[in-house]
């Protein structure tokens, strides 16, 4: 469970460009649906116009064709390709025969085949160029005979096509700007849908990690799953904090109380009794309650810090004042070993972070140093911010054995030369762990002159 | 010094008193925030030891109470839980100091030292030896109207003797009261501390006498 | 292989060399180094000012300019479309069906009238009315028709005079007669009743405007009938002797035209000349450069228009017909 799991959420492609380009891909797919439906009824309507133009000429030369004395004639009106005329000049084209023997017009023009006694109709390509052609036939009946007179006309599409054209032109316009509109619309659309989500996730983020009330403001009826899912996990979050926190503490009552009983008791037999393989008994007794009691206490810490490491309440915090603050509090324990706390701190110097964990990593620092110190020593405390703001500890005491300088932070390592000295190795873990939640590093190392220095960096 | 102790545990209460007894200290004990309130609003105490968790509330009510009440007798709580987590909102709400139980009866000694020290600056009762004064509040010590710079050791150990003037104090009742358990030091160790105060009290009218075999007395001429 | 296209070659030479034409002019510009050729209808004459200004301008070309009858045209060109560049034609309906037949090459960048040009392929630019011309002595102390009816009436009055002095256009020989014929027909009935009158005074038949208004002004006929004015008044020797008159019932009036065959091979140079005539042609304040008629704006009701009924009469059954019709009117 690490910090990074939480932090890098997989995303997965945006809300609102997905909305975007669902409303404007539809809404051109639509526009492109649209044109086409619209030219195409266009065209069968311009079709039909030009259809019903060359029907008309045909049934007029069609009218026009009588039987006399044997013989066809075809009389047709000039206004049987009159009509014809069009603001393209669209070339017209024609053939009339009599029981499919050509009697006049065009030989070779193409006949569509009429499958019922109405005009047929159809677009054929006669002189390399696409040709509307509408047939039709008559049965002329004489005194002795019976002939099937019938009538090809065929016009050129310029006009046709001229005027789908800008029909196609006007259409894509009026396309476009549909698409157009529509565009502007799912901007606005996609905002006010995207608007109340961008609310809560900024409401979320605003709040500390200690806020953990559910959210009250009224959101869309499709966000209330997730809202009210949100409040009962923060709800549960919450429970199990308070109960966490509950647990350490009153685990740490639980231990505390019955070992300070007792290591009361042994301190006021030890001032008692005199005789020196009683009072060496004594000693080691207090000595292992002072190991269990301290290992168990930072072992608490260590999951308190551990605990609160994982949701960091950040806050701004002035290093140095934080710093004297823990050296007042240790200078009695120092004065009684004749040690000298001296801090240097020329500057105030401020960080973002939890005072309580920094506080407690720094105070297992000095603990340390005050540990291994001997009497009349000095340990020199420095508080400054160049390169980065950072805290050293440095005493005068036997300093970290070389080759374990590497694994002493890593939990439960204690130094070769701590035998007698009481301590759970948590400390530096615990100093380590506290940097590291605060993006810093735990630096040790032996000073040239003796003694072991710790630098908090952050 | 009178003391008031609230602590439910009273087998813990019994342990702390009875060492502090053994230091001379006058201890009233009481177990709950009701008894603990009652017994400070009757009497005057130097120091009031509370212990954070008690059976009928926690410990920061009566802090409350205390500092509502104007009162500025010094308070250090004796805490069971972690460090990290009470700590503020009890200073916050007026206490002086804390130890974290089990403590070392050393620490403790020291922190009701310097408590007191903080607290009642302006208190002045010197004790006058002739050519020597001394604060006992303030831990200062004037020799022919100098002041004397003493370590806290040497301190600890003139303020020890000055205190029973006249008593015989063993080597090793001496290293008992100086050091804390865990220092291994020899009853040899006390006497380069006696050598010490010996020279800064030499030619007083307070003399460090050894007694061969049973241990030191401070006399006064 | 090589002596099949020499031979090839001959042969196509000849047989436009086979061809009888009535007039065959060159000209050469200064430097000539590519031939424009036209075949039209219209006399050299009336065309030749409109040649030399255009050679003044691409003097790198030379115009050969081959002049025949209007039914011919249309059978030389659509024997040999390769032959020639461009086609003059007084004969509409020729035209319209060429160009409708896909011999003709449509030319964009020309803005012409859309009265006056069909699929930008074909270009009128005369307006030219059908006239009756008179000898003024066979009408000396008559009234001179105005119409078609005051014709009827005045050849009805003097039927011995006018026997044999009447001519017309023979319409199986003369694309332009047949087209003036049938649009008159088209118009108005007179027009069978005066052909009944004039078949009836044995009518002479002409195939062209130039030998009617000879024969009008030698006296050999009185009357003719849809002359081409401007052949008329053309000739200005000759104004004293004839007079032109346009019948005031309706004048039959048709635009002369140009296109560019579709298989030219100096298109550049053809649009170029098409430009240069219209240009001419389209100022209407009497074009200095030709004795063309100007192509007037407006054009009147009685113009021909160019559309697609001009087919009609072209059709083989109509055409039989009308000419049947015609000969039973005129020949009898």
């Amino acid at each position: 469970m690490t910090d990074t799991a939480f932090n890098t959420v997989q995303a997965s492609g945006s809300l609102r460009k997905r909305l975007m380009i669902t409303l404007i891909g539809g809404t051109a797919i639509l526009a492109l649906i649209l044109f086409f439906i619209v030219r195409g009824y266009a065209a069968q309507i311009a079709q039909n116009g030009q259809d019903s133009i060359l029907e008309a000429s045909v049934s007029s030369i069609l009218d026009a064709a009588i039987l006399r004395d044997g013989s066809v004639e075809i009389d047709f009106p000039y206004a049987s390709l009159s009509m014809l005329d069009t603001l393209e000049d669209d070339r017209v084209f024609y053939a009339i025969y009599q029981d499919d023997e050509l009697l006049s017009g065009y030989a070779t023009l193409p006949r569509p085949q009429s499958v019922t006694d109405r005009a047929a109709f159809e677009t054929l390509v006669f002189q390399e160029t696409p040709v509307r052609l509408a047939s039709a036939s008559r049965v002329l009946i004489g005194a002795s005979e019976r002939t099937e007179i019938s009538v090809v006309v065929g016009q050129t599409q310029d006009a046709l096509s001229g005027t789908l054209n800008s029909i196609s032109r006007n259409v894509a316009a009026f396309g476009a700007g549909f698409f157009a509109l529509v565009s502007l619309l799912s901007f606005w659309a996609t905002a006010t849908t995207i608007n109340p989500l961008q609310r809560l996730a900024n409401a979320v983020k605003r709040r500390g990690p200690q806020d953990l009330r559910p959210f009250d403001k009224a959101v869309p009826v499709e966000m209330v799953p997730l809202v009210s899912s949100l409040n009962t996990l923060m709800g549960r979050l919450d429970q199990s904090l308070t109960q966490s926190e509950d647990f350490i503490a009153e685990a740490a009552h639980r231990v505390r109380t019955p070992l300070a009983t007792v290591r009361s008791y042994a301190e006021t037999t030890l001032v008692r009794v005199t005789k020196s393989e009683n009072r060496a008994a004594l000693r080691s007794m207090i000595r292992a309650i002072d190991e269990s009691s301290r290992a168990a206490g930072q072992l608490l810490d260590h999951a308190m810090i551990t605990f609160r490491a994982d949701h960091l309440d950040r806050q701004k915090i002035e290093l140095v004042a934080l710093v004297q603050e823990l050296v007042t509090r240790l200078e009695p324990i120092a004065q009684m070993k004749d040690v000298e706390l001296q801090l240097t701190a020329p500057l105030p110097v401020e960080i973002s972070g939890d005072p309580i964990l920094i506080q407690n990593a720094v105070r297992n620092i000095i603990d340390n140093a005050l540990k291994y110190s001997p009497s009349d020593a000095v340990i020199i405390i420095t508080v400054d911010a160049q390169d980065r703001p950072k805290i050293q500890v440095c005493d005068q005491g036997p300093g970290f054995p070389p080759d374990e300088i590497a694994t002493l932070t890593n939990r439960f390592a204690r130094g070769n030369n701590a035998k007698d000295i009481v301590g759970s190795g948590l400390g530096l873990t615990i100093a380590k762990d506290v940097v590291a939640a605060h993006d810093g590093t735990l630096e040790i190392f032996n000073h040239d002159k003796g003694g072991a220095c710790a630098v908090l960096s952050f | 010094m009178k003391y008031l102790l609230v602590e439910d545990n009273h087998e813990l209460a019994n342990a702390i008193s009875s060492r502090l007894q053994i230091d001379g200290h006058v201890i009233d004990h009481a177990d709950k925030i009701l008894d603990a309130i009652a017994f400070s609003d009757t009497f005057e105490y130097d120091l009031v030891l509370l212990d954070i968790m008690l059976p009928d509330g926690d410990g920061r009510t009566f802090l409350k109470h205390h500092r509502d009440a104007q009162k500025d007798t010094p308070i250090i709580v004796l805490t069971a839980r972690s460090q990290v987590s009470d700590r503020i909102s009890m200073l916050d709400l007026g206490a002086d100091d804390y130890v974290t139980k089990p403590f070392d009866h050393a620490e403790l000694e020291a922190r009701c030292r310097a408590v007191l020290r903080r607290k009642s600056g302006t208190a002045q009762t010197l004790l006058h030896f002739g050519d020597v004064t001394f604060d006992p509040v303030a831990g200062q010590l004037s020799v022919k109207n100098e002041i004397v710079n003493l370590r806290n050791r040497e301190l600890r150990l003139f303020e020890l003797l000055l205190n029973a003037r006249g008593q015989i104090f063993s080597k090793q009742k001496l290293v008992d009261r100086l050091f804390s358990y865990d220092e291994d030091v020899s009853e040899n160790a006390i006497e380069v501390y006696i050598g010490r105060l010996r020279k800064h009290l030499e030619n007083t009218a307070l003399t460090i006498t050894t007694l061969r075999g049973l241990g030191y007395r401070l006399d006064h001429d | 292989m090589r002596s099949f296209i020499v031979l090839g070659l001959m042969l196509i030479s000849f047989a436009a060399q086979a061809n009888d034409w009535e007039d065959r002019q060159t000209f050469s510009g200064a430097t000539p180094t590519k031939t424009l050729r036209i075949l039209s209808s219209t006399d050299t004459s009336l065309f030749k000012s409109i040649i030399e200004g255009f050679l003044v301008e691409n003097p790198d070309v030379s115009v050969e300019y081959l002049v025949t009858g209007t039914s011919d045209i249309d059978n030389i060109f659509r024997k040999s479309p390769n032959d020639f560049d461009l086609v003059i034609s007084s004969a509409m309906d020729l035209q319209l069906k060429l160009v409708n037949d896909g011999f003709a090459d449509k030319i964009d960048q020309i803005n012409h009238p859309q009265w006056a040009q069909w699929r930008h392929s074909l270009f009128a630019f005369t307006i030219e009315p059908a006239a009756i011309v008179i000898n003024k002595d066979a009408f000396a102390g008559y009234d001179i028709p105005q119409t078609r009816q005051d014709l009827i009436q005045a050849l009805r009055a003097r039927p011995d005079f006018f026997t044999n002095k009447l001519g017309t256009y023979d319409v199986r020989q003369s694309g332009l007669g047949f087209l003036f014929a049938t649009q008159d027909a088209r118009t108005s009935e007179t027009y069978w009743r005066l052909m009944e009158v004039m078949g009836a005074l044995d009518t002479r038949l002409y195939c062209c405007s130039g030998e009617m208004i000879d024969d009008l002004v030698s006296g050999k006929i009185a009357v003719a009938y849809n002359v081409l004015s401007s052949y008329a008044n053309a000739r200005k020797e000759i104004q004293d002797k004839i007079e032109v008159i346009l019948p005031a019932d309706f004048p039959t009036t048709m635009m002369r035209t140009i296109l560019m065959s579709k298989t030219s091979e100096n298109t550049v140079t053809g649009t170029e000349f098409i430009k240069h005539l219209l240009d001419i042609q389209s100022n209407s304040l009497a074009p200095a450069e030709s004795l063309l008629p100007a192509l007037v704006s407006a054009p009147s009701q009685q113009t021909i228009s160019l559309e697609p009924a001009l087919l009609t009469y072209l059709d083989a059954l109509k055409r039989r017909n009308f000419i049947t019709e015609w000969e039973r009117a005129v020949i009898q």
